[in-house]
């Protein structure tokens, strides 16, 4: 410990180095700066995998619901690459019809959160006074609910009463129910944005030319409190899986026989002893997908603020 | 300092109220209402159901139920027997005093019920964070200190890993390990038992009680030591290149003193705000760590109640955890601005 240098003197890593040449925030820039980041290209690729096995996941020669009884419980061999389940099925096809669900969840989720979250924070920040103060304590009463215990409450109402478009297994009833409490960090993150760039000059130039509120809300300053919500969007992403499997792995989330990696998870359970093949992959999926959107979302945070990675090796 | 606690404690007023309301409403607009599975008995004879109906107030308009819920209906009278006359007076205390109702799955008080199970929980979660405290502090310091050094490399990846590994799964896998494959070398048994706080029927020993504590606390430690030393790695960051500790080092303080006096200091305030706000989780519980390894805590409480409808527990569980979450959030507010003088509130 008492060796250290005083501080950090080693030059900065060539790819910090080259993520701060190009200044400024246009999209080529960003480009550039995510570019440089290999965690974030790492976290690209293993999630183009698997989206591009998800939506390819009709070309499997097996079915992922029919079962068949001769090859219960297979081991992983080269016909089964990850074995098949206690009715037979093709395991490595259930996976790739359950990331499907899983990545659709994820999407619609952030959707979800965007188009809450975006307006509440705009109109918070932007009005002030009692508009946000309204605003800000609904938002807070949101965050203070416990979030998984809640949904597990609203995903089994919801699933009994079986409206007609949010049917009682579907995707989107999941996705709307994981939704109604993932809009409060966006609101939040919106609102501050707002109740920054307001102050600028080219604002009250815009209101001195005569722009009406919502102009000025929707084309001067939304545009440049996009990147930190693009971020807190791809983080949502992550998050939006791990809750979608955390509800079908308890029984409150995609129901049997359509598989989820959560509820796949969820069924290895009783044959963990003997055949635990059937409780690794799940989780290894569910894994991968949220630990590559985590790098994607800390590459973005980099690429839209060059700040932090001068911050980060030391340079300000 | 003094209108800034005002102004904050008012403002928890209206949050409670809109908590209350959102939770009441979220449990009483369920489906079929409370009565549809009353006790898990799916056969309850009508008469006995509006019986039923009467004595736990639902046959009065929600927003009147909300009220007695909240505070009551001891100061009015009800109609106890069904003619038509409100002759006595109610018996339920309310919310805001301590009564949260009669659970509908034991017909015990919640309280009573909520009460066996919580001190199983904080004793899962204090351990819990004890040890995530030991080993992320450490993770933490060191890789701010030694940042981009093969330590730091191995550490931020393994908090980024650590913060992607779903709890439920990361569970199976220490059972998978420790129970079904790693096996006492000498008597055969699995090395760590997969489920419960003791063994059933054996006599009280220290030994067999840490041995099951070893997974679930793996279990639940793994995600917040990810998640903290990543953060007390971000907060050493910042505290490092101030001038202060560049005054430290100029007065010739040794670097053991420099980093543990003067910079874990300020860099452990915002960690205390995060503490602060996780506390909640001891009234929750870690659902997944409870349901897996069977331990009797809140969170499986919660489980139970939520796959047999039991209304009153829920609500209770869920307006307690609820506002202690917006109690802490206050006190991390007001614990940041104690430990840290820099911080001024008008």
């Amino acid at each position: 410990m008492d060796r250290m240098p005083p501080e950090d003197s080693r030059p900065p890593n060539r790819s910090a180095a080259d993520a701060l040449r190009p200044a400024g925030s246009t999209a080529s820039n960003v480009w550039g700066r995510f570019r440089h980041h290999p965690g974030a290209v790492a976290g690209a690729i293993v999630l183009g995998l698997l989206v591009l096995s998800s939506s390819l996941a009709f070309l499997s020669p097996y079915d992922p619901e029919a079962s068949e009884i001769d090859v219960r419980l297979a081991a992983p061999s080269l016909e089964h690459p990850t074995g098949t389940d206690a009715l037979g099925r093709d395991l490595l096809t259930r996976l790739v019809y359950g990331g499907r669900i899983s990545l659709s969840v994820g999407i619609m989720v952030v959707i979800i959160a965007l188009v809450v979250g975006i307006p509440i924070g705009a109109v918070a920040g932007y009005f002030g006074g009692w508009v946000d103060d309204v605003l800000m304590r609904i938002t807070d009463a949101a965050l203070s609910l416990p979030a998984l215990l809640v949904l597990i409450l609203l995903s089994a109402f919801l699933r009994e009463l079986d409206l007609p478009i949010l049917h009682s297994n579907s995707v989107l009833t999941i996705a709307l129910v994981i939704g109604s409490l993932s809009w409060m960090t966006v609101a939040r993150l919106v609102r501050a944005s707002y109740l920054t760039i307001r102050e600028l000059e080219f604002i009250t130039a815009a209101r001195c030319l005569g722009a009406p509120n919502l102009r000025i809300m929707v084309r001067h300053i939304l545009p440049n409190a996009v990147g930190p919500i693009i971020v807190e969007a791809t983080l949502e992403v992550g998050y939006a899986i791990m809750e979608e499997s955390g509800l079908s792995f308890l029984g409150f989330g995609i129901q049997p026989p359509t598989p989820s990696w959560g509820n796949l998870l969820s069924d290895a359970q009783e044959h963990l002893t003997l055949h635990p093949w059937l409780a690794i992959f799940p989780g290894l999926m569910i894994f991968l997908a949220i630990i590559s959107v985590n790098y994607i979302g800390d590459g973005m945070r980099d690429a839209f603020d060059p700040y932090r990675v001068l911050k980060k090796v030391g340079e300000v | 300092m003094g209108s800034y606690l005002l102004r904050r404690l008012l403002q928890l007023i209206p949050l409670l109220f809109l908590l209350s309301i959102a939770i009441f409403a979220l449990v009483n607009l369920a489906p079929g209402g409370p009565l549809a599975s009353l006790g898990g008995s799916r056969h309850v004879n009508p008469q006995r159901a509006e019986q039923l109906r009467r004595q736990l107030g639902l046959d009065q308009p929600l927003p009147l139920q909300y009220i007695y819920w909240l505070v009551g209906n001891d100061w009015t009278r009800v109609d106890a027997d069904g003619d038509g006359v409100d002759e006595s007076y109610g018996t339920r205390r309310g919310v805001l005093r301590g009564d949260f109702g009669i659970s509908f799955r034991t017909r015990r008080p919640v309280l009573t019920e909520i009460m066996e199970r919580l001190p199983n929980t904080i004793y899962l979660m204090v351990v819990t964070l004890f040890v995530v405290a030991i080993i992320a502090v450490p993770i933490g310091v060191l890789s701010a200190v030694k940042q981009y050094s093969l330590f730091d490399l191995i550490a931020t990846t393994l908090s980024f890993a650590g913060q992607a590994i779903p709890e439920f799964w990361l569970g199976l896998i220490l059972i998978l390990i420790f129970y079904v494959w790693l096996r006492n070398p000498v008597t055969g048994e699995p090395l760590f038992p997969a489920g419960g706080m003791y063994t059933l029927g054996s006599a009280f020993s220290v030994g067999d009680w840490i041995k099951h504590l070893i997974l679930p606390v793996a279990m639940g430690a793994v995600g917040w030591v990810a998640w903290y030393s990543r953060f007390l790695r971000a907060g050493m960051l910042d505290v490092i290149h101030q001038d202060y500790i560049r005054t430290a080092r100029a007065k010739g303080l040794t670097e053991r003193k420099v980093l543990y006096r003067h910079a874990l200091r300020n860099a452990l305030i915002p960690l205390v705000t995060i503490l602060a706000l996780d506390l909640p989780y001891i009234f929750a519980g870690s659902l997944y760590v409870e349901l897996i390894f069977s331990w009797p805590g809140m969170g499986r409480l919660y489980y139970q109640a939520a796959t047999q409808r039991d209304y009153p527990l829920l609500m209770a569980v869920l307006i307690i955890a609820a506002a202690t979450t917006a109690v802490c959030n206050l006190l991390a507010d007001l614990a940041y601005a104690v430990l840290d003088p820099r911080i001024r509130y008008d």
